[in-house]
C-alpha cells in the first residue's frame, strides 16, 4: 500500500499552550448541512489544519436491539429498514436470510434471484446517494441533480415490488410478499437499458475532471492495515486495496452463480472510494442483468416464496375458506411461528460494508438477543485519525465519502 | 477438497491450538450451526484473543457485543466474532462474568475497532472493560440512570398491563 502524503502537522500532539500556535475549537455538527445526518465533531484546529476531533453520536438512537427482544421475528424487518435507509432492501433481506438460516429454510432458486435483483438495486441507490454527495460536497451540484433521477427510478421499482419507497419492509421470511408485477419487470428492464447512459454521463462529469481529481486524490487516505484494524468493510475497505466482499467470501442468496468482479482501489482516499463505488454500480447492473437472464430461463414464473406455510401469509380468500390457511394466518400474525433454540451470525454485503445479524433464540416467540453489526458504527470511529492533519474542507469530503448513515450509526 | 472439509480442518486446528495453550483453563467448545464457538474464562480472554490474532491469523474483529442471562451465576457476557479473512474462517468467542464483578479486559490494544463496540457494551450492559482508554457512554446520554439492555430493564412503561407476554402462552 502506498503511503498517503500528509503535511508534517499531523504528527504533532496537541498541547495547548506548548507553542505559540493559537488553536481554535470548532463545533462541526450536530446538524450541519454538510454532515448529511446528525453527527457532532468538536474539532481542534490550527488555522485550517485539523489537529484532533472529538466525536459525539447517538442523537437518533432508537434502541432497536431492545425493541427486537419484544417483537416476534416477522415484525423486526421494519426496524432494519431504519438502519441504513439508503439501501433498506439489503437490510430487510439480510434479516430474512438470518431467520431462514436459524430455521433451516431453503429457498427456491427463483426467489433467491429475485432477492439478488432487489439487493443489487438497493446497492445502486446507496452508491448513487454517496457518490453524488461526494460531488455535491466537492462543489459540483449538477451531477447530484442528474443522478438522483436514477435513484427515483429505482424507488419506483421498489414501489411496484413492495409498495413503499424508502423504508421498504420488502420481502418476508421465506420469500416475498407477492410476485414481481409486469410493471416491475418493465421498469427493471428499462433501468438495465437506460442507466448505463446515465452512469456514463455522470462519469464524464467527474472521473477525469481535473478539478475533481485535484480535490479528491490524496484526500482522506487511509492505509489498509489501519483500515482492517479499525474494522472497515465494504467499499471503504476495498478502496484501501483489500478485496474483501461478503458476496464472494461467504456467498448467500446464490451469489455464487453470478460473474462479477470486486473493484479495489490503492490509496484508500476519497477518489478511490468514489471509483470503487462507481465500478460497483456497473457490477450491480451486470448482476441484475444476469439475474434477469437466469430468471428468463426458469420456466416457473409464479413461485415467490419457499414452501413454508408457517412463515408465509396465505391468500386472504383461503383464510376464509380453508382451515389450514386460517391456522397458519393466525399463527403467523400472532407471532407463534416456531423458531428453534440456537444462535447464528449471518452477514450480507450492505451498501457500506458487512452488515451482520447475530441472533440468539431461546425458542420463544421473540429473539432472546439480537445484535446488529452496523458497518458504519464500527468504521466511523476511525474518522479522527483519517482527518488528522488535513484541511477542514477535506474533512467534510472525507466524511461524505465514508458513507456514514446516521440511522445505522445510532441503531 | 470441498469447502466444508477445509473448514472442519481449520476448526480442528483452532481447537487443538487453544486447548494446548490453555489447558485446564479452557473452555467449552461447540459448533453452533456453521460457526465454532468457544467459552473462555474472563481471566484468559485477552491472552486467547492475542493468540488467535497473532498465531491463528484471525486478523479481523467482526463484532463485539454484550449478553445478559438473568438467573445464572455468571450473568453478563461478552461475545466476540472473529474472522480470518485469509482463510475465510469465522469463530465466536464468549466470556462470562458475574454481575458484581462485571469487568473484562479490553481488546482495544489488539483491535482499535473494539473501542466503540466496548463503549456500546458498557453503555447498554454495564460491563467495565479494564484498560479501555475512554470508557464512557456512547449512544445514551451521559447521565442515563440504568444499563438499558439488561433484561430487568423494562422496555415499555411498566404501568401498562395490556402488553403482557403471558397472554401468548410462553
Amino acid at each position: 500500500m502506498s503511503e498517503v502524503e500528509r503535511p508534517d502537522y499531523w504528527q504533532r500532539d496537541v498541547v495547548v499552550g506548548a507553542d505559540l500556535r493559537e488553536l481554535t475549537t470548532l463545533n462541526l455538527g450536530p446538524t450541519h448541512p454538510a454532515t448529511h445526518g446528525i453527527f457532532q465533531n468538536v474539532l481542534t484546529l490550527d488555522g485550517e489544519i485539523i489537529l484532533g476531533a472529538e466525536q459525539t453520536i447517538g442523537y437518533i438512537h432508537r434502541a432497536f436491539e431492545k425493541i427486537c427482544e419484544r417483537r416476534p421475528f416477522y415484525q423486526i424487518p421494519t426496524l432494519t429498514d431504519r438502519m441504513n435507509y439508503c439501501s433498506a432492501p439489503i437490510n430487510n433481506m439480510g434479516w430474512h436470510m438470518a431467520v431462514e438460516k436459524l430455521c433451516g429454510i431453503q429457498l427456491p432458486k427463483r426467489v433467491e434471484y429475485l432477492r439478488v435483483i432487489a439487493m443489487e438495486l438497493a446497492r445502486i441507490t446507496d452508491h448513487v446517494i454517496c457518490n453524488t454527495i461526494i460531488s455535491q460536497d466537492a462543489g459540483a451540484t449538477t451531477p447530484f441533480l442528474y443522478m438522483y433521477q436514477w435513484r427515483e427510478r429505482i424507488y419506483e421499482i421498489y414501489e411496484e415490488i413492495c409498495g413503499a419507497r424508502l423504508t421498504t419492509n420488502m420481502g418476508r421470511v421465506g420469500g416475498f410478499e407477492r410476485n414481481f408485477s409486469d410493471l416491475a419487470w418493465q421498469r427493471i428492464r428499462a433501468i438495465l437499458k437506460e442507466m448505463p447512459a446515465g452512469l456514463k454521463e455522470f462519469e464524464k462529469m467527474l472521473v477525469r475532471n481535473r478539478i475533481f481529481m485535484d480535490r479528491t486524490i490524496n484526500c482522506g487516505g487511509f492505509p489498509a492495515d489501519r483500515a482492517l484494524a479499525y474494522g472497515f468493510t465494504g467499499p471503504n475497505l476495498r478502496a484501501c486495496g483489500v478485496d474483501y466482499d461478503v458476496r464472494v467470501a461467504d456467498p448467500y442468496s446464490s451469489y455464487e452463480d453470478f460473474e462479477f468482479i470486486i473493484p479495489v482501489g490503492q490509496n484508500g482516499d476519497v477518489y478511490d472510494r468514489f471509483m470503487v463505488r462507481q465500478q460497483e454500480m456497473w457490477e450491480s447492473l451486470s448482476i441484475i442483468r444476469q439475474a434477469v437472464e437466469k430468471l428468463d430461463k426458469i420456466p416457473d414464473k409464479t413461485t415467490f416464496t419457499a414452501d413454508v406455510p408457517e412463515w408465509v401469509l396465505p391468500p386472504k380468500e383461503e383464510v376464509y375458506n380453508q382451515m389450514e390457511a386460517l391456522i397458519y394466518h393466525f399463527k403467523l400474525v400472532m407471532g407463534e411461528s416456531a423458531v428453534p433454540v440456537g444462535e447464528i451470525y449471518h452477514c450480507v454485503e450492505g451498501g457500506n460494508g458487512e452488515l451482520g445479524f447475530y441472533i440468539v433464540s431461546d425458542g420463544g416467540r421473540t429473539p432472546f438477543r439480537v445484535h446488529f453489526r452496523r458497518p458504519c458504527f464500527i468504521y466511523y470511529q476511525a474518522y479522527p485519525e483519517m482527518i488528522k492533519g488535513s484541511m477542514l474542507s477535506d474533512a467534510i469530503l472525507t466524511m461524505s465519502s465514508m458513507n456514514v448513515i446516521a440511522g445505522e450509526l445510532d441503531s | 477438497m470441498p469447502a466444508f472439509a477445509i473448514k472442519a480442518d481449520r476448526d480442528q486446528l483452532v481447537i487443538d491450538r487453544l486447548t494446548a495453550a490453555f489447558t485446564g483453563d479452557v473452555f467449552a467448545h461447540e459448533r453452533l450451526y456453521d460457526v465454532l464457538c468457544f467459552t473462555v474464562k474472563k481471566e484468559t480472554v485477552h491472552a486467547v484473543l492475542h493468540l488467535l490474532r497473532d498465531e491463528l491469523d484471525f486478523n479481523f474483529l467482526t463484532s463485539l457485543c454484550g449478553m445478559h442471562h438473568p438467573g445464572q451465576e455468571l450473568e453478563l457476557g461478552v461475545v466476540y466474532h472473529l474472522h480470518s479473512m485469509r482463510n475465510g474462517h469465522r469463530i465466536r468467542l464468549k466470556t462470562y462474568t458475574t454481575l458484581k464483578e462485571a469487568e473484562i479486559p479490553t481488546a482495544t490494544d489488539l483491535w482499535p475497532a473494539a473501542n466503540w463496540m466496548e463503549r456500546e457494551t458498557w453503555d447498554f450492559y454495564g460491563i467495565k472493560f479494564t484498560g479501555h482508554p475512554n470508557l464512557k457512554r456512547i449512544l445514551n446520554m451521559e447521565d442515563f440512570p440504568a444499563f438499558p439492555m439488561r433484561k430487568d430493564y423494562p422496555l415499555e412503561d411498566p404501568t401498562r398491563h395490556d402488553k403482557d407476554d403471558s397472554m401468548f402462552g410462553r
